[in-house]
């Protein structure tokens, strides 16, 4: 994977051309999330992190990756979804994207790896405004293979920490159900 | 392939030359300054030297003058390379027992040109 | 062939402003009543390097200015010119002048040459009106006009006389080569080419030295070439062998063209003729040189103008683009630097090796072998790591090395007199550090310059000599590099600080302070106390920008004084920023790293050392200081047993804003670690500098002192809201 792919195709994404990307897919509660196969360095087992002082719950800490410091993101809580217990089966996806600031490398903890699908740009459809909520701005689309709806994440937003919304998210989840999550963000503003 | 032993004490001038012969398929050995060069060329037989004439340590005449009492380097070609626009630094070189010369600036292709004429 | 040159400019621009430091520094040190002739020679050879590389790699802009200035160097180095104070002057303004254009080609932009374009002008007027300089006048003339005239004639072809001198061999100037290069160039346009050897020189075979060349030749070349394309071809041996050239005619017309004047050699001699042209440097081969140099020159010129109009256009268009320079820097290391590091990895294979075998066959008979082998391994380790670490390493020199131009400049501007020495030049630095410390000395050497030294009269009035003296001085102590910027002036003034503090508001007239303590007060935002903002130490931004610097680079500054005697400012630095000495604690189960240079100390805690202000926070007396107390397992939330403050630890450290007291469960080992970024793939934490790896693999986090300190002043600000 270099950086000139990933960013050209990030370019074409939103012009719907018909090239085939390929997407490496994952289950979490039950849901098929999608993420650009360029985008992903490695995959595995969970292992124990350290954690960081006073990070927002979805950051479970840092592991050492072959020598660099490697923030591991709990994607379920960062989805709001009902956290589990780890498993020896529970896995890691390090993803890795070029920003500005240059590479930045990071785990997301997936329930597991499910597999490897080839998706053109124009069966993806916009997601659906209804859903009024954090996730939707990682959401780059929907798509539909057999009868399952694949669920493909933007691979830069979800890594792109910014601080503003991380002590947003760390207000919003700390002892908040998520009822009254939308009333609290008003009060915010 | 022929070796030519390479001597320049700015850097980028012989990574340049260095580069060019090496891309001809010549060997070739670097050395910053005349008496790093004479070390050299004791412990190694060269066709061919090319040397900056204005160098810290060991100028480019000195190294001719001391390459030529050598018994190994008394006919072999050695080219100076001098930005010098009056006479007086070939005068010298000459004198010192230097073959010939190329002015700089000079090209890769000039260079290549020059080296196998001498070489053949 | 072709080759993309501008590989080689990343280079070039490296090695060109290091000449540039070579001439600048050289430059300051020339003493004009007694030049030093080596000095001179560095000075040239840095231009003449500069000129060499500019025009190779395509820079004639660079190459048409130097090469000014590289005339006036020769001139002086060869003694045709006595330096001239304005000389040293124009010089260094080149040398600032060069530094600026090679900025912007190395930025990827056209350079201004307006500066250099003026510069160059003065130089030539200068260049001028030399009385001892006739020699280079470069009137060449025109010598070609005989060469088109007799080439006309020569369609036929050409015979060449060739007599060489005796000794032509051992120049290397091997007669077969020249030969060969005339047939070749016969045969390109379908000419023929013969050779006729002249075998009446050669001497009785007892009188024959092996080593000389007696033979000399006529070579008829039968094809329409060009005389100056051979005369090329001889262009090397010219000026010691006899050449002459005669056009070849059908009708057999004998017209000698004397390539050699007549006087020299006369007709039909035909022994070779001895040394004895070498006095003579006015056959038409030196004049032609001298004209191809004037062809350069006028070309240089040309793009030195289209340069300008393609300023001034930019400047039209008011779109002054500065593209971001894309460097990527590299360092110079020491081939013995290189050698140490391969003859150590070379034992680390060797112990690797013999572990390898130890480990395919172990019982634990061998264990005592093991464990050598694996103190081995660690004794290894450390000294590639410490090697690996010294290729950062770089002489200070590097920072110090701008300091004499800028003392002499600002002497100037200032009207004071000063006397600049630098001690412990070759004492190492990280190259970071080193990148980063240049700007806060900067600030401090003008500091003691404009506010430190008093004027020439007033130190005559208070019984010193006129020149004032600034001492830089680096010294290694302990893990650290010390930097030291002495100046014997007037001293700081306590009372006007004090005042100064008073009115900025930073002390009340109750405060009783030390003279430390005032003397610290310096450092603090916003703080000047130059009675004329001047333009050498700016306003206001000063020392608080130095001193934040300087914590940056986990450093400190202090500062000491005596009235009339003058200020040390002294920096500590790391060595290295990749590196720290930590001092392990535990808290709850996760494991932190504090800076050892930070603690002062370590205690057990007791219940009865603490005080307890406002509800949850504690503070503790430790001799004359009251120290605030903060616990990590509550700022870090991290759960632990331990219930309550009795018995655990205590860490006292010092950071920016003074002592605090830090609670945690354990002491653990002191080790060294190596930095990691936690921000490159995260963020910046509140109180954490970053991380390392653990022996283990795991990863701990570096506790950032300073941050854990204002979080002690936050609570503190905090506290006393509530209370309102």
């Amino acid at each position: 994977m270099n950086a000139a792919q990933l960013n050209n195709k990030d370019a074409d994404s939103g012009h719907g051309t018909d090239d085939e990307q390929q997407y490496l897919t994952f289950i979490m509660a039950g849901e098929e999330y999608g993420v650009d196969i360029l985008a992903v360095q490695e995959i595995r087992g969970w292992e124990p992190t350290t954690v960081i002082p006073n990070a927002p719950n979805y950051i479970k800490g840092v592991i050492n990756l072959r020598g660099t410091i490697v923030p591991i993101m709990d994607l379920r809580s960062r989805f709001n979804l009902a956290s589990v217990e780890y498993s020896p089966v529970t896995v890691v996806i390090i993803l890795k994207i070029e920003t500005e600031r240059g590479e930045r490398v990071m785990g997301i903890v997936v329930d597991a790896v499910s597999e490897v699908h080839a998706i053109s740009d124009s069966d993806t459809q916009n997601s659906p405004d209804l859903i009024e909520d954090l996730n939707t701005e990682f959401i780059k689309g929907l798509v539909s293979i057999e009868d399952n709806m694949i669920i493909l994440l933007d691979v830069n937003r979800l890594l792109t920490i910014d601080k503003q919304l991380l002590t947003l998210t760390s207000e919003l989840a700390s002892g908040l159900d998520s009822e009254s999550t939308a009333e609290h963000e008003e009060n915010k503003q | 392939m022929a070796t030519i032993l390479a001597v320049d004490d700015s850097t980028s001038m012989r990574q340049m030359v260095s580069f060019t012969l090496k891309g001809a398929g010549y060997d070739v050995r670097e050395a910053c300054d005349g008496s790093e060069a004479l070390d050299i060329a004791k412990t190694q037989q060269f066709d061919l030297v090319l040397s900056d004439v204005n160098m810290p340590v060991m100028d480019g005449i000195q190294l001719v003058t001391e390459l030529r009492k050598l018994g190994e380097y008394k006919f072999v070609p050695i080219l100076m390379l001098t930005t010098e626009s009056s006479g007086d630094t070939k005068m010298a070189g000459k004198k010192a027992g230097a073959t010939g010369w190329i002015v700089k600036p000079f090209n890769p292709d000039q260079l290549l040109n020059t080296i196998k004429k001498v070489l053949g | 062939m072709s080759i993309d040159l501008s590989q080689f400019h990343q280079v070039f621009f490296e090695e060109s402003f290091e000449g540039l430091d070579i001439m600048e520094s050289n430059l300051l040190a020339l003493n004009i009543a007694e030049v030093d002739s080596e000095t001179i020679n560095t000075i040239f050879r840095a231009a003449h390097s500069i000129k060499g590389g500019a025009g190779t790699f395509g820079f004639m802009q660079i190459s048409g200015f130097t090469h000014v200035l590289e005339t006036l160097l020769d001139e002086i180095r060869s003694g045709e010119r006595d330096i001239e104070q304005e000389h040293i002057d124009m010089l260094l303004q080149c040398v600032d002048c060069l530094r600026g254009l090679m900025s912007d080609l190395q930025a990827g932009n056209e350079p201004d040459m307006a500066q250099a374009d003026e510069l160059k002008i003065h130089f030539e007027k200068v260049l001028a009106n030399n009385s001892k300089n006739s020699t280079e006048s470069e009137n060449a003339g025109e010598p070609c006009v005989d060469d088109k005239s007799t080439s006309e004639q020569g369609r036929a072809g050409w015979i060449v006389h060739f007599i060489p001198c005796e000794d032509v061999l051992c120049t290397g100037n091997e007669p077969y080569r020249m030969f060969r290069e005339l047939k070749d160039l016969a045969e390109a346009v379908n000419g023929s080419f013969e050779v006729e050897c002249h075998r009446q020189s050669l001497p009785k075979f007892s009188e024959m030295h092996p080593e000389m060349c007696y033979l000399s030749w006529t070579i008829h070349i039968r094809a329409d070439v060009e005389l100056s394309d051979i005369e090329e071809i001889f262009e090397w041996v010219v000026d010691d062998c006899d050449i002459r050239y005669e056009p070849l005619s059908d009708s057999g017309s004998d017209t000698t063209v004397e390539a050699v004047p007549e006087s020299l050699v006369p007709e039909g001699e035909t022994s070779p003729p001895l040394h004895n042209n070498d006095a003579v440097n006015t056959d038409p081969k030196v004049s032609a040189a001298a004209e191809d140099n004037l062809k350069i020159d006028s070309r240089e010129i040309d793009s030195c103008e289209i340069d300008r109009n393609e300023v001034k256009a930019k400047a039209n268009a008011s779109v002054k683009v500065t593209k971001k320079s894309t460097e990527t820097t590299s360092i110079r290391v020491s081939i013995d630097k290189i050698d140490g590091l391969i003859n150590m990895v070379g034992e680390l294979v060797i112990t690797q090796s013999m572990l390898g075998q130890l480990g395919q066959e172990f019982d634990m008979s061998r264990i005592q072998r093991l464990q050598e082998g694996l103190a081995q391994l660690e004794q290894n380790t450390r000294e590639l790591q410490e090697s690996v670490m010294k290729i950062r390493m770089l002489p200070i020199s590097f920072a110090f090395s701008r300091f004499p131009r800028l003392v002499r400049d600002l002497s100037k501007q200032l009207s004071k007199e000063v006397d600049l020495e630098m001690i412990g030049e070759n004492t190492e630095l990280d190259k970071t550090v080193m990148e980063k410390i240049g700007d806060p000395l900067v600030h401090l050497v003008r500091n003691s310059l404009d506010h430190g030294l008093e004027c020439p009269e007033e130190r005559i009035r208070n019984g010193k000599t006129s020149v004032g003296k600034i001492t830089l001085n680096a010294f290694h102590h302990g893990g650290s590099i010390v930097i030291e910027v002495k100046d014997d002036g007037a001293g700081l003034n306590k009372d006007r600080i004090r005042d100064k503090a008073l009115e900025k508001g930073l002390i009340t007239k109750d405060d009783n302070l030390t003279d430390g303590q005032i003397y610290d007060l310096i450092f603090q935002p916003g703080f000047s106390t130059a009675d004329v903002v001047s333009d050498v130490s700016g306003r206001g931004v000063g020392m608080d920008v130095v001193k934040r610097n300087i914590t940056e680079l986990n450093g400190s500054i202090e500062v000491s004084s005596i009235p009339g005697e003058g200020s040390i400012f002294s920096i500590r630095l790391p060595l290295t920023l990749a590196i720290l000495d930590g001092q392990l604690v535990k808290v709850g189960n996760e494991i932190y790293i504090f800076p050892l240079v930070s603690i002062v100390e370590s205690i057990q805690l007791e219940k009865s050392m603490l005080n307890n202000i406002t509800g949850s926070q504690y503070v503790m007396q430790l001799r004359n200081d009251y120290v605030p107390i903060i616990c990590l397992q509550d700022i870090f939330n991290i759960k632990t047993a331990r219930q309550d403050l009795e018995g655990a630890m205590l860490v006292v450290v010092e950071g920016d804003n003074g002592k605090v007291g830090v609670v945690v469960d354990e002491l653990l080992g002191q080790q060294q670690v190596v930095i990691k970024s936690l921000e490159k793939n995260y963020q910046k934490v509140d109180s954490i500098s970053g991380a390392t790896i653990l022996g283990d693999g795991t990863v701990a986090l570096i506790l950032d002192v300073s941050g854990l300190n204002t979080r002690t002043s936050d609570k503190k600000n905090d506290s006393h809201i509530h209370a309102a």
